[in-house]
């Protein structure tokens, strides 16, 4: 039998004042196993944590129930404290009488009942808890970062300067993503590439860092701290190690009709390609949907032209699988299609474009070299239309957008203004805005300095039509602070896209088995106090995979996350999770359900031989659970139809006493 | 018929949640009537929502909209504007005596181009 100690807090007045206190203490005094119980105002400070080291003493209690907030907030706390007191960590079950008690329910008398009701299911359970002790596991001293852009790079860089060693797989043929792309950065304008290339070279030279670019990530398997990646690198036809990146191929290549994906199809490139002047790694990549050598044995031009002797057309796929200890997803974000907007006739008329395609009209790599030229007939615009909330802050059944705020718009949108007044003050800017969101520091300044010092025309407003009206475009929108319907005719529209996850993040969070909201971005383990770490263990997060995020923040987030990876490689070991599966051989039917239903791929199942009654032997086929594989989930538990599978810690005869508890 | 009941009513009627605006004001952006007035469709929305609605229904604005379904289709927060007027509309035609087209109107609006549809159209519309 055990001895149970009872201990409700307060927490202030979050529990006490709905629940109170002193019945639910004074109730489960009586329940079978308890020896004490009491109330105290906090439970997890110094002092209440003392009060249940010297209450295990003076009772000899042997299990705990702690009726307090949730499990997710305190359950270590007390495990901790518990291990204090010299008990079995997992002779304690939290009763959460805040989230599910009080917290919900409005009456004292209601809360306090169902408190009680809590309670007595805590202690059936511990009746019946056995002490556990967790595994341990080695970890691989190597981390991998899953996408090249800012918040890769930056945590790749932070990783391996604290001595590890990190691997980044990177899609495209260059690192450097979104940011490369951008010509100035809000709010101080400085230059994108003059703060982005230096530290992608940094990432290239460092010695503990490796760069896999033109190559995806194609299977996880494993665990935090032992995890089997298989990386795939794409041919890219040329080999990297000698191609100098001189670019001659790229000259004479005579295939030059290609649409140039780094400046949004804004204009061409040659079949075989290096992204732009500064990628990493600075090597050609031959396409191979428009390469005719490749499509049809008839050219090899840059094969002719090469002095490396780099070019190599019979190159295949390499699939390579590596060890990691722990993953960071970095993949990034694309800004949403514009196609289903037909009323702002993106897809009508090519002076109609999106802020990432102006970035590009505007920089001096683009393909105007830098001047701001209308698409259609390369002549200056003088009159500009900025359209915010493109597809952002939609309705929850929009087919056409997202329920958020895409979060950058605002200032990037303030900027480009503010840039196109500085240099062609010539110019009429109008901003149409449902709200200016400049959370951030110097943000509003900044927003307030294209209004008062660049005569940028900001106005409260949508708009609703953009007719293709000869060379104009005609800008039909409402001035809600006018009570005026706007039209003008307009040179340029820009639309402020919203932005949404990269598209592979849903295939890779599948195999990573991490969580992700209806939008496809990756869920932290708490949105406030785990925001780098995804709910799967060894798998963390960083930059705009996990949400709308501008570069100050994106880094601060990429650093965060690095500091997490840090610490689980600093490890020599982990403690694993004791509360696993296990499978019970002899009632075990060899049936396969359990494995089926395992996310993890912890079951497999094995011959055995088992020594009948009659003392012959015979070949069973049974489960076998790998403990370190296996994230205590409880699927098997229930798919079993023998009832061999359990859960260690949530044993079934452990739930059905909880129920009757419950029930009784 | 006190405020409340009217604004409920015209909520219930039409199906549209005027809460749901964000008030960016795309309806009124796209509106091909907003010229000829004198409430706009984003004020009919906030208007609805305020329970102001005695203006609305003696405003002739109800009328000049053409039921094109513009600040519908483009609504970003799926409020349908339009819906909203609709029903203000109904309200006021079902008063007693407030039709808004009579048969008798009908011989001196004749026109060649108009078509039969739009008639009948204008009777639904218009009339209880």
């Amino acid at each position: 039998m055990q001895r149970i100690g009872v201990f409700v807090c307060w927490c202030g007045s979050n529990i006490a004042g709905t629940v109170d206190v002193a019945a639910v203490a004074d109730a489960l005094k009586n329940e079978p196993g308890v020896v004490f119980s009491t109330d105290y105002q906090y439970m997890c400070s110094q002092a209440g944590q003392d009060l249940i080291v010297s209450s295990v003493k003076e009772y000899s209690l042997t299990g705990l129930v702690i009726c307090s907030c949730s499990p997710r907030m305190h359950e270590v706390t007390f495990r901790k404290t518990a291990a204090a007191a010299g008990l079995n960590p997992y002779m304690v079950e939290i009763a959460n009488i805040r989230e599910q008690c009080s917290w919900v329910h409005k009456e004292m008398p209601i809360g306090t009942e169902k408190a009680i009701i809590l309670g007595k299911a805590a202690v059936a359970k511990v009746n019946l808890n056995a002490p556990l002790t967790p595994g341990e596991s080695p970890v691989t001293k190597r981390a991998l970062v899953i996408g090249g852009g800012i918040a890769g790079i930056q945590t790749a860089l932070d990783i391996a300067d604290a001595g590890f060693p990190v691997d980044i797989v990177e899609k495209k043929p260059t690192i450097g993503g979104k940011m490369a792309q951008l010509d100035k950065t809000f709010p101080t304008l400085d230059c994108a590439a003059c703060i982005l290339t230096p530290k992608m070279v940094d990432v290239a030279q460092h010695e503990n860092v490796r760069i896999f670019s033109y190559s995806e990530v194609t299977d996880v398997k494993g665990f935090i701290g032992n995890f089997d990646v298989t990386i795939k690198k794409n041919a890219r036809y040329v080999n990297e190690d000698i191609c100098t990146g001189c670019g001659d191929c790229v000259t004479k290549c005579p295939q030059k009709k290609v649409p140039n994906e780094f400046n949004l199809g804004m204009d061409n490139r040659s079949a075989i390609y290096i992204p732009f002047a500064q990628a990493v790694p600075k090597v050609a990549t031959i396409d191979p949907a428009h390469c005719t050598m490749l499509k049809t044995g008839k050219c090899g031009v840059c094969s002719k032209v090469c002095k490396a002797k780099a070019i190599d057309y019979t190159q295949k796929d390499e699939y390579i699988t590596e060890k990691y200890g722990a993953i960071v997803v970095a993949t990034g974000f694309d800004p949403i299609s514009m196609d289903k907007f037909d009323e702002f006739a993106y897809s009508q008329s090519p002076d109609v474009i999106t802020s990432l395609e102006f970035e590009r009209l505007t920089n001096a790599a683009g393909p105007t070299a830098g001047k701001l030229l209308r698409p259609s007939d390369g002549e200056h615009p003088q009159k500009i239309v900025f359209v915010q909330c493109v597809g952002s802050r939609c309705d929850s059944c929009s087919e056409k957008g997202k329920e958020y705020c895409s979060k950058i718009c605002c200032m990037y949108t303030a900027k480009h203004a503010m840039l196109t007044r500085d240099k062609y003050p010539d110019t009429e800017v109008y901003v149409f805005y449902i709200d200016v969101r400049t959370p951030g520091k110097n943000f509003d300044e900044f927003y307030r300095r294209a209004v008062e010092e660049y005569g940028v025309h900001y106005i409260k407003g949508m708009v609703g039509k953009v007719t293709p009206e000869g060379k104009k475009l005609m800008v039909r929108a409402s001035d809600l602070l006018d009570g005026k319907q706007l039209n003008i005719d307009a040179d340029l529209v820009v639309l402020a896209a919203a932005i949404e996850p990269d598209k592979s993040a849903r295939s890779l969070a599948t195999m990573l088995t991490a969580s992700m909201d209806t939008n496809d971005f990756f869920t932290e383990a708490h949105p406030k106090l785990r925001p780098v770490e995804s709910p799967t263990a060894g798998v963390f997060l960083s930059g705009t995979c996990q949400g709308p995020k501008d570069i100050p923040e994106t880094v601060s987030q990429a650093g965060a996350a690095a500091a997490k990876v840090i610490g689980l490689l600093a490890k020599d070991k982990l403690k694993g999770n004791p509360c696993v599966a296990s499978s019970d051989e002899l009632m075990c039917n060899g049936c396969s359900s359990c494995e089926k239903v395992c996310p993890y791929g912890a079951i497999t199942y094995e011959d055995k031989e088992f020594r009948m009654p009659d003392r012959t032997t015979r070949i069973r086929r049974v489960a076998s659970v790998n403990p370190a594989v296996c994230q205590g989930c409880g699927c098997c538990t229930v798919a079993c139809p023998s009832g061999a599978m359990d859960l260690r810690g949530f044993m079934n005869e452990q739930i059905m006493a909880e129920v009757d508890a419950i029930c009784k | 018929m006190n405020k409340k009941y009217l604004r409920d009513d015209i909520i219930r009627m039409s199906g549209v949640n005027p809460k749901k605006c964000m008030r960016c004001g795309k309806c009124s952006g796209t509106c091909p009537a907003y010229d000829e007035m004198e409430y706009h469709p984003h004020q009919f929305v906030s208007m609805v929502e305020n329970g102001d609605i005695e203006p609305l229904l003696s405003s002739d604005s109800l009328y000049r909209c053409l039921t094109c379904f513009a600040c519908a289709e483009r609504c970003p927060r799926g409020v349908e504007p339009a819906k909203l007027i609709e029903a203000v509309r109904l309200t006021a035609i079902r008063r007693q005596g407030a039709n808004r087209l009579t048969p008798s109107d009908i011989p001196a609006m004749l026109d060649e181009d108009i078509p039969q549809q739009a008639l009948v159209s204008a009777f639904r519309k218009y009339t209880k």
